[in-house]
């Protein structure tokens, strides 16, 4: 196996949740499209622990398992947000909140 | 010979669940069905969890199906259902200007394939024979050895993260 084909699966997968994230106006599919970015992230991470595991150390898999332990709390934060949103305005569409706007 | 063969067959079922994993992530972006893209996403997660079995990380696969594919989709149904009254197709997922999106897409993958493939031509991980294997008890030495210090920081931002989503989504 080539560590490109890794490699270039984690590129697709960043390009997708990026375009995701540019495009959709839906909260849920925003923190949808995140969690497509993080795992190309993690996928990126692992095959370069596998491409330097001759010294036999776990780097790469301790840094993919607190990616993902991140990414547990930022979904969790994510989706009480969204309801707290919801509540208020009783919509989740981004393009509304623009109370922050200068 | 024997090395070589499983090499062919791990090449196959790589070039497999890619395609499955791409034509799942395309779903997740362009479905107009939230709950049908949540059910995508899950597609493209477990084919993640088979991936990383495919590098020798069987400890990730199993935390990313244990976390990913039960935890976090249930959490997105539990969002989808709590802020959605309808389930079914919708009209409005997406900007207006969503159509920028694609040329920045497309833009960056040249860059990243093309900083790869220069960078990585044809480089081959090692094989199963000259892989050292990580096992559990590899991975549980690093984060309670050398990786301490970030595994109590992680723990504090799960609190942090427990606490906050209960305040934020709380009743008053």
């Amino acid at each position: 196996m080539l560590i490109n084909q890794f490699l270039l699966l984690g590129a697709v997968l960043f390009c997708i949740g990026v375009y995701g994230v540019i495009a959709r106006k839906n909260a849920v599919m925003v923190l949808m499209s995140i969690e497509l970015i993080l795992n190309a992230v993690n996928l990126n991470l692992l095959a370069f622990a596998m491409n330097m595991n001759g010294e036999g150390s776990a780097d790469g898999h301790v840094f993919a398992l607190y990616v993902l332990a991140i990414a547990a709390a930022e979904v969790g934060v994510g989706l009480g947000l969204v309801l707290l949103i919801y509540r208020n305005k009783r919509s989740i569409s981004l393009d509304e909140l623009s109370e922050m706007k200068g | 010979m024997l090395a070589a063969q499983v090499l062919v067959a791990q090449n196959i079922a790589f070039g497999l669940i890619a395609a499955m994993m791409i034509v799942g992530a395309i779903r997740v972006v362009s479905s107009n069905n939230v709950v049908h893209a949540a059910l995508w996403l899950v597609l493209v997660l477990a084919g993640a969890a088979a991936q990383y079995l495919l590098v020798y990380a069987e400890f990730v696969a199993v935390t990313q199906v244990l976390v990913y594919v039960g935890a976090v989709m249930v959490l997105f149904l539990f969002g989808v259902m709590l802020t959605r009254a309808r389930i079914g197709k919708e009209n409005d997922l997406n900007n207006n200007n969503w159509a920028v999106g694609i040329p920045v897409a497309v833009v960056l993958f040249a860059a990243m394939s093309l900083a790869l493939i220069t960078g990585y031509r044809a480089d081959k991980l090692p094989g199963p024979s000259a892989a050292v294997k990580v096992d559990t008890r590899l991975i549980s030495d690093s984060i309670f050895g050398p990786y301490l210090l970030p595994f109590w920081a992680l723990s504090f931002v799960l609190l942090v993260a427990v606490i906050g989503a209960i305040v934020l989504a709380r009743k008053d």
